[in-house]
């Protein structure tokens, strides 16, 4: 543990220790370490290639461990990964592997991390996430999974043991951050030969992380106990981790405030009430992901949002603090950009959006809207599409209002999610909401949704941009391209940008140790505690 | 009789298949698949999916597949949302827990639906009576997502006696909740259906005829008019009963059971095609073998009816 990661100038401001909470003096611990935490729906799949959402990985991060962790800030640090360095061309990471044990107490070595990212890639295994392997860029991941190239043939080796090399095909700066990604993670082979798809019940699975799995009753609880064959476990306090689930948000306040459990979100609109009852306990933190209304500009999309002053009008008539203050009422900001205030190593550019007043705003939209041919004399007519939820509706009722003294005639279209998906991704809309939550904490993340051939459901393309999210990847200094690539979104508005997330939740004062900074909202059961009541 | 049971069950065959070919059809229908999601797929990550769940197929063979697999092995197939899962797991899981909390609730409300139901027709315009009609008037109008959260405060928050949810098949205070808040409205809908018959019955000519000759009150009313009024309670209680052991979505939502009900409905948001069908055969079969169980009930109680 004490010793440090290679030189290089990325590495070297990852040099320091593994994070461990530990209690301060003073504190007294509760005599029953006990986590009890919210989840709002059944656990899907606790095998890391088959998890494909955010209350999946929580579980996730107890049962296993990643080359990576991330602090209580969203910093990387080190996981099974004692050490790595990086190649000049940064194409090769060599990563030198800790002491590790699986919860059986065989040891964790290089060849449990090449056979679970073979695995992840692996057409076989049909993972939902096959896509995360590409994204980092790893050699052969995109021939894999279509089927092109053997898993073998994937970029990482298991030198021996203790070293595990990974080759990619370009340059990529985030590629140490998605390494605390639960696709990431190993996964014993021969636990999953022996039990196929009932490797991942309480009894036969087997992790690597600081707690076990010990019971799992689908959407009621999930139970995990202190794994004392974790390389870390000595400085574990936490002995009891329990998933419970409640459908139910009020409920699930109801059952926080009755002691069931330690920590929930708070339901919309009962922010500030809770946070003047119990300031202590009602914490709002940055959480990375961004809501937005997309335009469809696509052939099939309608012919006035192919203008982008109407798409600038529309975006600016948006009276954001509105939205943030009166509706969500919860810490949101308002956003002027697609990235997340609060992702490292991101400046927010100066744009009109940002810097004029709302009065300002609406006159100058007013005006973009004349120019353009548009007004309350010849109204544009347009349908907003959102997936059935309250938040979504209220925000899209408010929205209408903004844009209705324009002369935009806004009809609103609420369908089922899997209807608002597959039309947006078929470009059946006018406007749609949206909503992106970050992989990893680097701009990236959210920029290259707009990339010619990103997720882009309104089909924006701009080959300057294309350019820039191309030269990122090589990049030295990223941070100006991002903002660059900022201003060009604020130009040309494929989308009105509408808030950045917080993440609203009860905390009971007794459980310390939980992030307060990482906009990820990633948690380790390992660095909590309890204090006695 | 039996040759008559025997005919209902050959025709229940051909019925649940046409319901399985129909509601196969139906969901396909629907736009968006179960592996359609937020972040597209990569279009070789969907075909493997969808070549690993055979749906990649044409829709004909897979619902020849798919009734193959039932037949032959009694296979609903995998989970298209849970990977690691079996839909026979699923409902195995779930059933169990809808079935009891459903029972129970079924019991408790037939014991008191009818228990004031015949209160209120007995003593019909007294003080009882109103009570009776009061309080079943007040249990229609308060609905299982009103009342839900109430209990959920009172006996929570409040005061602390049971567990705001979840499910222990060893612990009935996980099972109080769930019961009081699905029975109520049905209790208050056979107390209402129960009280008009006995009141039609009560009013009948052979009941003036057993009074006339002397029989005892408590005779005349376990014997010749209970029996008859609950004719129209029967027929009511068969879908009933199926209806509360599949579980109720809202129960399920407010003290998450892990029940089957919310499981139904899950799987039609998420496409999730095989759970879908699963529950939705289980439901078929369980409607169509109570309605014949009340049908048998019927002649039981009726020596008129024949078949």
């Amino acid at each position: 543990m004490t010793k440090l990661f290679a030189t290089t100038a990325l590495v070297a401001s990852l040099a320091m220790p593994a994070f461990a909470v530990q209690p301060a003096e003073g504190e007294t611990l509760a005599e029953n370490q006990v986590y009890n935490f919210w989840l709002l729906d059944a656990i899907k799949s606790v095998d890391p290639a088959k998890n494909t959402d955010v209350e999946g990985s929580d579980v996730l991060r107890q049962l296993f461990e990643g080359l990576m962790n991330e602090d209580e800030k969203g910093a990387m640090v080190p996981g099974v990964a004692e050490s790595f360095e990086e190649s000049d061309d940064k194409l090769t990471y060599t990563f030198t592997l800790r002491d590790a044990k699986w919860s059986n107490g065989e040891p964790v070595t290089a060849g449990d991390f090449v056979y679970a990212w073979q695995r992840a890639v692996n057409p076989e295994t049909a993972s939902e996430y096959a896509w995360f392997m590409e994204l980092m860029n790893i050699v052969n991941a995109t021939d894999i999974v279509k089927g092109e190239k053997a898993p073998e043939e994937l970029g990482v080796k298991a030198i021996d043991d203790k070293t595990l090399e990974v080759t990619l095909t370009t340059p990529t700066p985030y590629f140490i951050k998605t390494l605390s990604h639960a696709t990431t993670f190993p996964v014993p082979q021969k636990v999953i030969e022996e039990y196929g798809d009932a490797w991942t019940q309480p009894g036969n699975l087997v992790g690597n992380g600081a707690f076990v799995l010990t019971g799992h009753n689908l959407g009621v609880d999930i139970t995990m106990e202190k794994n004392p064959e974790y390389w870390d476990a000595e400085n574990v306090v936490m002995q009891t981790v329990k998933g419970i689930t409640v459908n139910d948000n009020n409920v699930a306040l109801t059952r926080y405030q009755a002691g069931e459990l330690d920590r929930v979100d708070i339901p919309a609109g009962q922010y500030p009430r809770l946070s003047q009852e119990a300031p202590d306990e009602a914490i709002s933190m940055p959480y990375a992901c961004s809501y937005a209304y997309v335009y469809n500009v696509s052939d099939k999309g309608p012919e006035a949002l192919k203008d982008v002053r109407v798409r600038e009008a529309l975006s600016l008539a948006l009276n954001r603090d509105i939205i943030v203050n009166n509706v969500l009422q919860g810490g949101q900001k308002p956003a002027t950009t697609w990235t997340h205030w609060a992702i490292e190593g991101f400046d927010q550019p100066e744009t009109e959006l940002a810097t004029l007043s709302q009065e300002e705003k609406n006159t100058r939209a007013q005006e973009l809207l004349a120019e353009a041919g548009y007004g309350p004399d010849n109204p544009i007519s347009l349908t907003l599409q959102y997936n059935t939820d309250e938040n979504h509706k209220k925000l899209a009722i408010a929205a209408q209002q903004f844009w209705k003294p324009l002369g935009v005639n806004i009809t609103l279209n609420n369908v089922e999610w899997k209807v608002h998906t597959d039309r947006l991704q078929n470009q059946d809309f006018d406007i749609a909401r949206y909503a992106w939550c970050g992989d990893y904490n680097e701009a990236s993340t959210f920029l290259d949704w707009f990339r010619t051939d990103g997720y882009n459901s309104g089909k924006w393309s701009n080959a300057e941009y294309d350019q820039l999210m191309v030269d990122a990847k090589t990049a030295e200094d990223t941070g100006p391209i991002y903002t660059r690539a900022e201003e060009i979104l604020a130009e040309e508005v494929p989308a009105a940008f509408v808030y950045h997330y917080a993440s609203v939740d009860m905390i009971s004062p007794k459980i310390k140790g939980l992030p307060t900074e990482n906009v990820l909202n990633a948690w380790y059961a390992k660095d909590l505690y309890r204090l006695a009541d | 009789m039996f040759a008559y049971i025997m005919r209902r069950l050959a025709v229940a065959v051909p019925t649940l298949l046409l319901l399985i070919v129909f509601s196969f059809i139906l969901m396909h229908l629907a736009p968006g698949g179960p592996f359609t999601q937020e972040r597209e797929l990569p279009p070789q990550v969907l075909a493997n999916l969808n070549a690993k769940y055979g749906l990649d197929d044409p829709l004909w063979k897979q619902i020849i597949n798919y009734i193959w697999g039932i037949v032959a092995h009694f296979d609903f197939g995998p989970s298209f949302v849970y990977p690691d899962r079996s839909v026979n797991e699923l409902i195995a899981a779930g059933f169990p827990v809808t079935l009891t909390y459903g029972s129970l609730a079924f019991v408790a409300a037939v014991a008191m639906g009818v228990g004031l139901g015949v209160v209120a027709a007995i003593w019909h315009n007294s003080f009882l009576d109103y009570l009776a009609v009061g309080i079943s008037i007040g249990a229609q109008v308060l609905p299982n997502f009103v009342m839900a959260p109430i209990l959920v405060l009172i006996f929570t928050l409040w005061y602390g006696l049971l567990p705001g949810g979840g499910w222990s098949f060893y612990d009935p205070s996980f099972w109080i909740m769930p019961v009081i808040a699905l029975g109520t409205s049905y209790m208050a809908s056979i107390a209402r259906i129960t009280r008009s018959a006995m009141l039609e019955v009560l009013g009948s000519n052979h009941i003036r005829t057993a009074r006339a000759k002397g029989m005892p009150e408590h005779r005349v009313i376990l014997r010749h008019a209970l029996k008859p009024a609950m004719l129209p309670v029967i027929s009511y209680l068969g879908p009933v009963f199926v209806s509360m052991i599949t579980g109720s979505v809202v129960i399920d939502i407010y003290f998450s059971t892990g029940g089957i009900g919310k499981a139904f409905v899950d799987s039609a948001l998420n496409r999730d095609y095989a759970v879908m069908m699963g529950v939705t055969i289980l439901v078929g079969a369980l409607t169509i073998l109570f309605n014949l169980i009340v049908d048998v009930l019927y002649a039981w109680i009726d020596p008129k009816i024949r078949y």
